[in-house]
Order: C-alpha cells, then sequence, then structure tokens
C-alpha cells in the first residue's frame, strides 16, 4: 500500500490497466459476426450430416471451436501480450498447457486401462461404441 | 512498480522512497484473471470425464436419442447476445454513463436467465424421461459438466443484480469499475466455455 | 466394539445425527474428549480471567495483516501436529503388539480411521498450513511490499482452513472419519461401501480448505507479480521468493482439480451418479487418475517453498552469496512445470500397460535432476563459507542427508519393474515419509527457528532447539529403516494385525523412533516455552539477528504493522546485503501518513457459515444446509457493500514508532 499524503491524482479516473485496451461497438461487432459464423457452420455441419465420416466432422467443429475460442479471447476477453505487462497471456498459456496435458492425459491413460482392466463389455452394452 | 520513482540521483543510490511515491498497482484485474485460469482448470477436470465416459451410457438413452439442437443453437445465441450486451455496458461504462449501464446490464440479466430458463426445461425434461444423472455415466457428466456451467452463469446473474445495486447507489466509482471489468471477464469466459461445451457434448454427442 | 450404525431414513431438521453418534462405547475417544474438553475448558478460563476476549478479536481474529495472519497458520500446523503425531504413536504402539493372539488396542474400524486421519491431517491441516504461513509471513516483507495483494481474502483463506480443520476434529467426538486412506479412493469411499457419514466429513472438511488454499494461492502470485519494491526486477527476488510464486503457481492450477474430483465423488454419494461406482458405466480408475494429476503436484507445493527456506538459511549462516542464483530459478520452474508430467507413477499397478508406465517412469526419473542441481548449490555455497552452526544450520544439513536418500528411494520406486515390488508396500511409506519429514518437517523447523526473532523480538533457546532436532533426525531413522527392509520383504502398507512373529521385532524398532520423535516434539514444545520465558535474556533489538541478506532483516524485530515507513529501493540481488555494504542510511525523519487495509470480521463470519453448512451436510441434516448456504452466500454479498475498506496511520504515530527504532538500534 502507498504513502498517500493526498488524495487527488490523475489516478482516480483511471484504473491501472484500463489503458490497456480501448472497447469499441466495432471490436464487438467483429467477435459477434466472427462467432455467430463460426457456430452456424459447425451445428450446420452436424444436424445436416454434410461430411461423410464423423470422425472427420468431430475434428473440424473442434477445429472451429478453438478457432472461436481465439476470437472470444481477442475480441471480447480483449486479451494481448500487453495486458498486465504480459503475465495475463503468460498465465492463459500456461493453463492451456495444462488443459491439453490433463485432457489427453486422462485420455490416454483411461483408454490404456479399459483395454487392460475392463472386463469384457455385454455386446448389448455396446450401442454407440 | 512506479516507472517514476528515481532510483540514482547525481549517480548516487538511493535507498527508500522517502517521497511516498510508490503506489502498488491495484491487483484485482490480475487476481480475478488468475482465478479464472483456476475455474478453467475445473472445467477442464469436467471435460476430461466427459472424454473418458461420455460414452458409457449403461444400456441408456445416447446423446443421439435425447440431444436437442435446435434448442442448443438458440441457447448458444441468447449466451452469445449476452456476451454483446454487456460489451455494450462496457462501452458505456468506459463514457461514464451510468444509466446505459445499468440499461445494458438489465438486458444481459435477463437474457441469462432466459438461458437459464431453457437449460432448466431441457434438464426437467430429461429427468422426465428417465434419463437423470444417475441413469449412466455419460448422464452423470453430462449434467455435471453443463450443470456446473449453468451454475457458473446463476451466480454472475446474481452478481450481476448486486452490481447493478451497487452501481445504482455509488455511481461508476473505481471499486465500481473494476467490478464490473471483472464481471465481464467471468461473463466472457462462461461463453468461451460454452463454445467447448456445445461442440464437444452436444455437437459430437449426437454423432 | 461395533461400528455405529447410522439410520437410513433422515430427520427433517437433524438429519442422520442423533445420539448414537456419540462414541461412548470408546473408551480411547471417550479419555481424550475428556482431556480435550478439559484442556479447551482451561484454555477458555485463562482468556477469560485476562480478559483477553476483545484483544483476540480485534487484534487477531479479524486481522487482515499478514504477519498475523501467518503466525495463526503456524499455531493451527503445531496444533494439528499434535493430533496427526497422536495418530501416528497409536499406529506404531498398536503394530508393534498386534501379532498372532494379540488383537491390539484399535480394532479394526479404529485402525483405518487413525491412518487415513493422520494422513489427511498431516498433509492438509499440519504442512499446507505450515508452508502457506511461511510465505505469508515471509514473502511481503522479502519484495518490501506493506501487505499481500488482497488482505481480507488473505483472512477469508486462513478461516477457511480452519474451517476444514474444525471438521476434522469434530468427527473424532461426532461420528466417525472416513476408513478409506488419506485419499479415499473409490469405490470403497462410495456410498454402498461407506454409508457412514466418514468420508463425508473427508468430502467437506477437504473442500472448504481447498477454496482457502486456491484463494492464498492466487493471493500470493498476484502480490509477487505486482507489489515488488521498486528496483526489484524478478531476476533480483529473494530465493524463498521465486519457490513461493512457482508454489502458488502449482497451488492455483492444481488444486481445482482436486476440487473436481472430491466433487465427482460428493455427487456420487449425495446424487446418486455413476461417476465412479461399479455399474452403470462408472470407473473408479478414473477417480485415481485425477486424485493424482492433483496429488503429484502437491507434494512439490509442500517442498519448493522449504527449498526456497533452505536457499536462505545456507546462505545466511554461510556468510556467502548463494551459489547459481540463476540455475535455483531455472531448477524451480523446471520442477514446477514437470510436476505435470508424471502423476501415473502413484499407480504404476494399476495396469495402463508398457508404454504408459515406461512414458512416466522417464519423466519421473527426470525431475529429480533439478532437485539434485539444488542440493550441489546449496553444498557449493557453503564450501569455502565462514559456517555458523546456529540451530537453523543444524536442520539444513539434517535435511540435506535425509532427504537426498529418500530422493533416491523415490528415483528406486519411479522403475516400474520396481515398483510392481513395492507399490503399497512399506518400503513406500518409509519413502514418503523420507522426504516429507525429511525435506517439508525439517524445512518448517528450521525456519521456525530462522523467523521467530524477525516475528516475536526475541530468539528461540538453542539448547532445546539441538535437542529437538537430534530426536527428531535420530527418531526418524530408528523408526522408517525398519519400514524399509519390512517394504523390502513384503510387508503392505494399512495393514493392523500379523501373524508372522518374526515381523515383530522390526515394528518394536520402529515404535521406539516413533517414541524419540514423540521426545523431539516435546523438546520443540518445551523450547518454545523457555524461549518466552526467558525472552529478555535472547531479547533482539537490532532487527538483524543473523545477519540477514534479504529485506525483512532491515525491518525492525517484530516489525511494525505497515512493515516499511519508506519502501526500499532494490538495486542488487540480495537487497539488504547490499545496503550493508553501501553503506545506506536508515530515514529518520520526514514520516508521511501510511495507507492500511481495515480489520473485518466478515472473513471469519463467512468461513465459520460454510464450516455450519458442512456439518449439515455431512449429517444430511438439508434445511440446516440450506439456510448456511444461503447465510454464507448472503453475508458474501453483504460484505461487497462495505466500501469502507480502509484507513491511514497518521505520520506522527509512524515517527513515534520509528523514533523508538532508532532509540534501540542507538543502544
Amino acid at each position: 500500500m502507498g504513502a498517500h499524503a493526498h488524495d487527488s491524482h490523475g489516478h482516480d479516473d483511471h484504473l491501472d490497466g484500463e489503458q490497456d485496451f480501448h472497447v469499441s461497438y466495432k471490436g464487438y461487432a467483429t467477435g459477434f459476426i466472427l462467432s455467430v459464423i463460426l457456430t452456424a457452420i459447425p451445428f450446420w455441419l452436424v444436424m445436416d450430416k454434410v461430411l461423410a465420416n464423423p470422425k472427420t466432422t468431430g475434428l473440424v467443429i473442434l477445429g472451429f471451436a478453438a478457432v472461436q475460442m481465439v476470437v472470444h479471447m481477442i475480441y471480447f476477453l480483449h486479451m494481448n501480450a500487453k495486458v498486465e505487462g504480459g503475465w495475463s497471456m503468460l498465465a492463459l498459456l500456461f493453463t492451456v498447457a495444462l488443459v491439453v496435458i490433463m485432457l489427453a492425459g486422462s485420455v490416454w491413460v483411461m483408454y490404456h486401462m479399459n483395454a487392460n482392466m475392463m472386463p469384457t463389455p455385454d455386446p448389448a452394452a455396446m450401442r454407440g461404441m | 512498480m512506479s516507472a517514476t520513482i528515481a532510483t540514482h540521483v547525481n549517480g548516487a543510490p538511493v535507498w527508500y522512497d522517502h517521497a511516498g511515491e510508490h503506489h502498488p498497482p491495484n491487483s484485482t484485474m490480475l487476481g480475478f484473471w488468475l482465478y479464472l485460469m483456476s475455474d478453467c482448470l475445473i472445467f477442464a477436470v469436467l471435460f476430461a470425464v466427459y472424454a473418458v465416459l461420455g460414452r458409457n451410457y449403461a444400456a441408456g438413452p445416447s446423446g443421439a436419442d435425447l440431444f436437442d439442437l435446435p434448442l442448443v443453437a438458440a441457447n448458444t445465441a441468447l449466451l452469445l447476445f449476452s456476451s454483446i450486451t454487456y460489451g455494450f455496458a462496457m462501452i458505456a461504462m468506459q463514457a461514464r454513463k451510468k444509466s446505459q449501464v445499468l440499461a445494458w446490464l438489465a438486458v444481459t440479466g435477463l437474457l441469462g436467465l432466459g438461458f437459464l430458463g431453457i437449460e432448466l426445461y431441457e434438464f426437467h425434461h430429461l429427468i422426465h424421461e428417465g434419463a437423470g444423472p444417475g441413469r449412466s455415466a455419460f448422464l452423470s457428466s453430462f449434467f455435471t459438466l453443463v450443470g456446473t456451467h449453468g451454475l457458473h452463469v446463476t451466480f454472475g446473474c446474481i452478481w450481476l443484480v448486486t452490481l447493478m445495486f451497487q452501481v445504482g447507489k455509488g455511481g461508476l466509482t473505481p471499486p465500481n469499475r473494476r467490478r464490473l471489468m471483472c464481471l465481464s471477464m467471468f461473463w466472457h469466459f462462461l461463453d468461451v466455455v460454452w463454445i467447448g461445451v456445445f461442440t464437444f457434448v452436444y455437437l459430437m454427442g449426437v454423432m | 466394539m461395533n461400528a455405529p450404525v447410522y439410520p437410513v431414513e433422515a430427520h427433517p431438521v437433524f438429519g442422520r445425527l442423533g445420539l448414537h453418534a456419540l462414541p461412548i462405547h470408546e473408551p480411547i475417544l471417550v479419555a481424550t474428549f475428556i482431556a480435550v474438553a478439559l484442556g479447551g475448558l482451561f484454555v477458555f478460563f485463562l482468556i477469560t480471567k485476562f480478559k483477553l476476549w476483545g484483544h483476540l478479536w480485534r487484534d487477531w481474529i479479524t486481522s487482515i495483516d499478514h504477519k498475523k495472519i501467518g503466525i495463526m497458520y503456524m499455531i493451527l500446523g503445531i496444533v494439528m501436529l499434535l493430533r496427526g503425531f497422536a495418530d501416528a504413536l497409536m499406529m506404531r504402539a498398536h503394530q508393534a503388539m498386534a501379532f498372532g493372539e494379540n488383537a491390539g488396542f484399535l480394532p479394526p474400524h479404529h485402525y483405518d480411521q487413525v491412518f487415513t486421519a493422520h494422513g489427511v491431517i498431516m498433509i492438509f491441516f499440519v504442512a499446507m498450513p505450515f508452508v502457506t504461513g511461511l510465505m505469508n509471513y515471509v514473502v511481503p516483507l522479502q519484495i518490501g511490499a506493506r501487505d499481500v495483494a488482497f488482505p481480507f481474502l488473505n483472512n477469508f483463506s486462513f478461516w477457511m482452513t480452519v474451517g476444514g480443520a474444525i471438521l476434522v476434529m469434530i468427527s473424532l467426538f461426532v461420528g466417525e472419519f472416513a476408513k478409506t486412506g488419506w485419499l479415499a479412493f473409490p469405490p470403497l469411499s462410495g456410498i454402498l461401501a461407506s454409508p457412514d457419514p466418514g468420508v463425508d466429513y473427508y468430502l467437506w472438511s477437504l473442500q472448504i480448505a481447498g477454496v482457502g488454499t486456491t484463494l492464498s494461492g492466487i493471493n500470493l502470485i498476484a502480490t509477487i507479480i505486482k507489489m515488488r519494491a521498486p528496483g526489484m526486477a524478478l531476476m533480483k527476488m529473494p530465493v524463498f521468493t521465486w519457490t513461493s510464486l512457482c508454489t502458488n503457481v502449482l497451488i492455483v492450477a492444481s488444486f481445482p482439480v482436486l476440487a473436481a474430483a472430491l466433487a465427482l465423488l460428493t455427487a456420487d454419494r449425495y446424487l446418486g451418479t455413476n461417476f465412479f461406482t461399479n455399474d452403470l458405466g462408472g470407473n473408479a480408475m478414473l477417480y485415481v487418475n485425477l486424485i493424482w494429476i492433483w496429488g503429484h503436484p502437491e507434494v512439490y507445493i509442500l517442498v519448493l517453498p522449504i527449498f526456497g527456506v533452505f536457499s536462505e538459511v545456507v546462505s545466511t549462516f554461510s556468510q556467502k552469496k548463494l551459489f547459481g542464483y540463476a540455475s535455483m530459478v531455472y531448477a524451480t520452474v523446471v520442477i514446477t512445470i514437470l510436476s505435470y508430467l508424471v502423476w501415473l507413477h502413484h499407480f504404476f499397478t494399476m495396469g495402463s500397460g508398457a508404454s504408459v508406465n515406461s512414458f512416466f517412469g522417464i519423466t519421473t526419473m527426470i525431475i529429480s535432476i533439478p532437485t539434485g542441481a539444488k542440493i550441489f548449490n546449496w553444498l557449493f555455497t557453503m564450501y569455502r563459507g565462514r559456517i555458523k552452526f546456529e540451530v537453523p544450520m543444524l536442520w539444513t544439513v539434517g535435511f540435506m542427508i535425509t532427504f537426498v536418500i529418500g530422493g533416491m528411494t523415490g528415483v528406486l520406486l519411479a522403475v516400474p519393474a520396481a515398483d510392481f515390488v513395492l507399490h503399497n508396500s512399506l518400503f513406500l511409506i518409509a519413502h514418503f515419509h523420507n522426504v516429507i519429514i525429511g525435506g517439508v518437517v525439517f524445512g518448517v523447523f528450521a525456519a521456525i527457528n530462522y523467523w521467530f526473532p524477525k516475528a516475536f523480538g526475541f530468539r528461540l533457546d538453542a539448547f532445546w532447539g539441538k535437542v529437538s532436532f537430534w530426536c527428531w533426525f535420530i527418531g526418524f531413522w530408528v523408526a522408517f529403516t525398519p519400514l524399509y527392509i519390512l517394504g523390502l520383504m513384503g510387508i503392505t502398507r494399512r495393514v493392523s494385525h500379523f501373524d508372522d512373529m518374526t515381523l515383530q521385532p522390526y515394528f518394536v524398532v520402529a515404535a521406539i523412533g516413533a517414541g524419540i520423535v514423540a521426545l523431539g516434539i516435546g523438546a520443540f514444545l518445551i523450547q518454545i516455552a523457555v524461549s518466552v520465558w526467558r525472552r529478555k535474556e535472547l531479547r533482539d533489538t537490532t532487527g538483524d539477528i543473523w545477519g540477514g541478506r534479504t529485506l525483512e532483516w532491515s525491518t525492525s524485530s517484530p516489525p511494525p504493522d505497515y512493515n516499511f515507513a519508506f519502501t526500499p529501493i532494490a538495486h542488487e540481488m540480495d537487497a539488504w546485503y547490499d545496503m550493508k555494504q553501501r553503506g545506506a542510511e536508515r530515514p529518520t525523519t520526514g514520516f508521511v501518513s501510511i495507507h492500511m487495509p481495515r480489520n473485518t470480521g466478515a472473513g471469519f463470519v463467512i468461513a465459520m457459515l460454510a464450516t455450519a453448512m458442512g456439518f449439515a451436510l455431512i449429517w444430511h441434516m438439508w434445511v440446516i444446509a440450506a439456510i448456511s448456504f444461503a447465510a454464507t452466500v448472503i453475508a458474501a454479498i453483504v460484505h461487497t457493500f462495505n466500501y469502507d475498506r480502509d484507513y491511514h496511520i497518521p505520520a506522527d504515530a509512524v515517527a513515534r514508532t520509528e523514533d523508538e527504532r532508532t532509540r534501540a538500534l542507538a543502544a
């Protein structure tokens, strides 16, 4: 906490970091339109069964999801490398890395566990596998 | 860290901030961002659980049997709209227009409540059909992942109403502006998580 | 002696709670309750007699001062150490006798609660509070700040941790605790195999404490990033601050995983979901996977701050700059990242197969390397230093020997083929106690002896400190060497009775070792008592009793509420040493008023309401749970309407405090 001998700074008018990003209608509109497109296409691909292979569809819509997340980060969350001296970006990248490790790691580990350890499934219960 | 503090005067080192000019910058935004990262990890675990257990139907209904994609699309639209209406609230905050802030917050809140209403309807319908969270591991993961997101939206709405009172009463003071920016981060973050939900749970769930 | 049976139909208000929950047929618990009740009443009486309630509330319970909160964490750790160690003594005593016809004095359902409670308490309510308390006290002082980034949240975090501890302690006398081991693996911890409230006590106490810990992690990261003194670049921070930064990153990045995993188990028990059940698609192995994704970073959370402590202690008592500062920092960061890539080594035997096991076996071996680098750096710091064997240095040397051996047994366990023989044997138990006691516990005692004079203005008695050290060091090796041998022979953990009498001598030796450690704990308590008694002789008026190198030693002992009248400006690493070397003069005039955060009772109130909610949920008292949940949320919202969070210490008050220091320094 700093020593305040007086209270009226230019400080009060601007929060620290408020200067880091400037919000505008254009930014939100761009983000919104991109998001609509990036949402509509996956819904269309799945509901109308556009691509023959479900695995391919799955990968494509995951790709769209990743792109839309980035769009939200930039246009709505105002994420860039300068916010909070770069610490916000660093925290985000670290978190993303951990999410990938936890997701990929858990799926890999559990796939092997299931393959080696689970009892032979009952054919009636195999629907959808 | 203040850029204005002189560390040397006439070549000699300065050892103390005698003028009392050093003000540690406010940490609220960074702190809240770090909290959001921790929340991200909770969702990551729930997604991992869904990834592992999401096809364990236990001879019960699957996503293809249950998911109503047009309804999900409607819900997605509501949440997306609520994101930009919050954005408009932030633009009004930047211009220091208190009543506009309150108006856009109200619209955002209503859209959020609409989202929750549809989700509650969906859950009720599923439970009514015998596809409740206890039916299979797939449904347990579904209800928990989507439900946790819904709980976050609920708390967001409570926070939003509280902030409307606080801004209404106290105006757009620095603490209130910080709080609005934190809620903004929270609200957009929930939309980011929803992208994962509708893609990974609903769209992939019906295939 | 049978385990209590709980009604299935919950009473609308009292849930499953009733007189049957009181363990009046268990003599050990009745005796413990009487002792605790008498002790508690005595403390209550003393506080009332000396009219200390007001002081306690105003200056401690509602305090948002990081120094007071740090001290309270340490007190919590010491109290819970006594409880957790009592569990250890009971296990050692029971296992020394329970052979053949002798069933021992603990029936199996009681023994199982003892080993579960021992683990839960030692990790969550001893080691975590100690480490959090140290970081809380020291880090703001080391970076030249006046407090942490979020002082109110700091207070709230502490009381949430206490709330969790309260629930664990209540389980001793009301109902029972979990019988599942400290990680509560399903399906044993599921509702079918453990319908009693024990696992629920476990789940809610850890969820409540976990919220506190996660918020504390966010707090300290923000503090270190944003509140460093001018001139203190990252690579000029003290090493303890670096290790604290990495530790808190680990906390924020791992406790959410614990929270989610426990929440899923809670859902299985309360809502009938099927995450970890044996039927309807559940998979209990998934719980093990998730819990260890948290569990491995957790052990680094415990040990990294301790590595920081040793860096400070070694350089101070070798009177030499720490060797290899940059490599220490890189090693810490590498450990932080790698700790997320090793978790499967805790369950090599669960069946993931050779490809998965070999990946994690290799990463586990790699992660030992940066720690090894640190040991070399400490040794190189000591080399050609002028070493003062004060008590903290004694603990440090004890650590180097003990921890390194423990680490080596860890690398042995990292080989999946070896682990197939040794998993869940007493060898594993010996290994992790080796690193946790040799690392964390020895480090905490080094830290306490090192920083006690800073916190209280007088040093700890050296004689009793040395007695405590030798009892711990000798006692540890006497207690755990037999366990290493038994483990290699194939003896499993968590077994309360054996028929093979040839094993008994080992357990008897282990029990003797535990007794020696008990003497060490006794000596530590005596050390504190004697030091308080002799505090005038042991007084330090300089604030820099050891000739320290970092900024906390530039303040008085104890520091004033505001820490620094003027924020120091850092120029080099080891900023205080630099100031002393270059003749920096302490300002004695020109003081200004200082902006400080105000004390508040809100953190205590919200945390206690949350604890009440936890208790109500444990006993299925749904109405009370709903009310206390609503009350918790409302109390939090009400707190946000309080904008009057700070005040100023007037300039003349600062001047008076500083003049006193000027006089003390001149004397």
